[in-house]
């Protein structure tokens, strides 16, 4: 079952999910980033590396957040893979906290 | 000798002086740190050591037959291998057929990513009783790992107990659970298929020695128990009813992971019974105490634990009271230790090299990455992560590497002259390619090549037959 990133990744961006996926299946634009469905594998590495769990699989995803399956699998395959870390946007720590996550 | 130091040439890391890593290891580890050493911008030649003719460690020999998306890295380690600065030496012992001190004469860093081969103790007196198996044995067996082929598992018993609740666990039992006609298909190999196909257990319990909010599965490994056919999952309502300190971890919310496992087992606890050929059962709160039996282990005595500590550092405590669980076969599945090599400092209590962000000792020169620098936690995209940051200390010590005595030759070549043969990764190929032609004859992605001397005489055969004029020759013989 795909693995998806949410909104929560929106104002955070902290790529920390790229450096753990065995596949570099993550593209991102200057929002957030996406995992393309296709070349996944499904190991679910990338849920535990993120600081605000901004990642699910699918069959765990919230109701409110079903969008973002499609979003994801739209919106991957068209943009640059990012495989190695980035620094992440300015805003990122207030957002962390703003989700719960200390 | 003729060692000079490099700072009299030009910038490590330059066409002209490029970094030279060793790299012991053909596992993910091995792997990623390749590929973040080859990406770094800098001139670097990796040069990857492993002892089997096949790479791929753990991604080959230790992820199930039965997951086979995650094998789909390999496509990764594929184009990592196609660099023209990346050399893949199989078949070679680093601390047998070459020393560490060789390697360090040649290369600026030596980066071991060789992982945790063996199992952890359990320290019970009857432990290695017969019937009582590591599950690293059983493991090694099923995915055709050369040092394990040759192991027999009686499985004509009934009732299989497993130690440890970790994610290997969960593969053991797993394997021994699934309807055998769904591994055909997979790439498990042909002498476990034979055996699993008459197997008659039916019963495989899991015993942990902490509760369920403490252990280490993989959510998504741990539901799909849940889902094998003709496979029931039992867990005793009674050790899911949570103290207040495992309540509290639970609410954490970085530990998801731990919730969710917990609401897999309080699930399984409340649903209908169905009919089935074959149970799991978990067990919390128990630590094996002994291993009971004359020739063969015929039960094994657990004493009940209560969780004292706090959140996070909850530890076991034994209360006295004690049960015996009658089985068959046992598998510990407790955690792996690395295996110590000649000239690298070994931490024997953690079984690991010890290191600071992947430094080993206080010198540079020697790095870690993956298992044997942390222990053998995470799975194969942790230990990406794992192998950049150790990546990323040693490009830190360019200076200090610059300084190091080295020969600035290729000098490996020598040191193993006399060793053959050397296998490269374009043999590695024709050995994948022919496993795949044996895989599908039998409608498996492939049917491995399980014997050292077999890969060494298939990579022999098909260098003949690389050569043009014998290609006849060796069509006609090789078949």
């Amino acid at each position: 079952m795909p693995h998806i990133v949410t909104d929560k990744c929106q104002r955070c961006r902290f790529t920390d999910c790229v450096t753990t996926c065995p596949v570099a299946c993550f593209h991102g634009d200057a929002t957030m980033l996406y995992i393309d469905n296709v070349q996944c594998v499904d190991c679910g590495a990338c849920v535990q590396a993120c600081p605000v769990h901004a990642i699910y699989e699918e069959s765990d995803l919230p109701a409110d957040k079903f969008e973002w399956l499609q979003i994801n699998a739209q919106r991957a395959p068209g943009l640059p893979v990012i495989s190695d870390k980035q620094v992440p946007l300015p805003t990122a720590d207030a957002r962390k906290r703003e989700l719960g996550y200390e | 000798m003729n060692s000079v130091t490099s700072d009299a040439l030009s910038a490590l890391g330059s066409p002209d002086n490029p970094l030279r890593v060793a790299i012991v290891g053909s596992g993910p580890s091995g792997f990623y740190a390749a590929e973040a050493l080859l990406k770094s911008g800098l001139t670097v030649q990796v040069d990857m050591i492993e002892r089997l003719p096949v790479p791929f460690g753990l991604v080959r020999f230790g992820v199930a037959p039965d997951h086979p998306k995650l094998k789909q890295c390999t496509a990764i380690f594929d184009q990592v291998a196609q660099s023209s600065h990346f050399r893949f030496i199989g078949n070679v012992t680093v601390g047998r057929d070459i020393s560490v001190e060789q390697l360090q004469h040649t290369q600026h860093a030596v980066l071991f990513a060789c992982g945790a081969e063996v199992d952890r103790r359990l320290g019970l007196v009857n432990e290695y009783l017969p019937g009582s198996h590591t599950a690293t044995e059983f493991v090694g067996w099923y995915n055709g790992h050369p040092d394990y082929r040759e192991r027999q598992f009686d499985l004509s018993g009934e009732t299989a107990v497993i130690i440890g609740h970790g994610n290997v666990a969960i593969d053991v039992a797993r394997i021994l659970c699934k309807p055998v006609d769904e591994l055909r298909s997979t790439d498990i190999s042909a002498h476990a298929l034979e055996v699993l196909a008459t197997s008659r257990v039916r019963e495989v319990h899991l015993i942990g020695r902490r509760g369920p909010a403490q252990a280490s599965f993989t959510a998504k490994e741990l539901r799909e128990l849940g889902d094998l056919n003709g496979c029931e999952v039992q867990v005793s309502a009674t050790d899911l009813q949570l103290g207040p300190v495992c309540l509290e971890e639970l609410k954490v919310n970085n530990n998801f992971n731990a919730a969710k496992n917990v609401e897999t087992f309080l699930g399984w606890s409340t649903r209908a019974v169905k009919p089935a050929a074959k149970r799991i059962c978990f067990h919390f709160f128990q630590s094996p105490i002994d291993m009971i039996g004359k020739n063969h282990v015929h039960s094994i005595r657990l004493e009940r634990n209560t969780l004292t500590g706090l959140p996070f550092v909850q530890s076991p405590r034994g209360t006295g009271i004690t049960s015996e669980l009658e089985c068959n076969l046992v598998f510990r599945s407790i955690g792996y230790r690395g295996v110590p090599i000649p000239g690298v400092p070994f931490d024997t209590d953690r079984g690991i090299f010890p290191n600071t962000a992947g430094r080993i000792g206080t010198s540079p020169g020697l790095y870690a990455a993956g298992w044997i620098k942390r222990g053998p936690s995470g799975i194969i995209g942790t230990n990406r992560a794992d192998a950049v940051a150790t990546v990323q200390s040693l490009l830190a010590d360019l200076m200090q590497l610059q300084a190091l005595p080295r020969s600035g030759a290729d000098t490996l070549s020598d040191f193993l002259a006399h060793h053959q043969p050397v296998v490269s990764y374009a043999d590695w190929q024709r050995i994948d390619a022919e496993e795949r032609i044996r895989g599908a004859a039998a409608g498996k992605p492939r049917e491995k090549i399980t014997r050292v001397s077999d890969m060494l005489d298939l990579v022999e055969r098909s260098r003949h037959s690389m050569k043009p004029i014998n290609t006849a020759q060796s069509l006609g013989s090789s078949s």
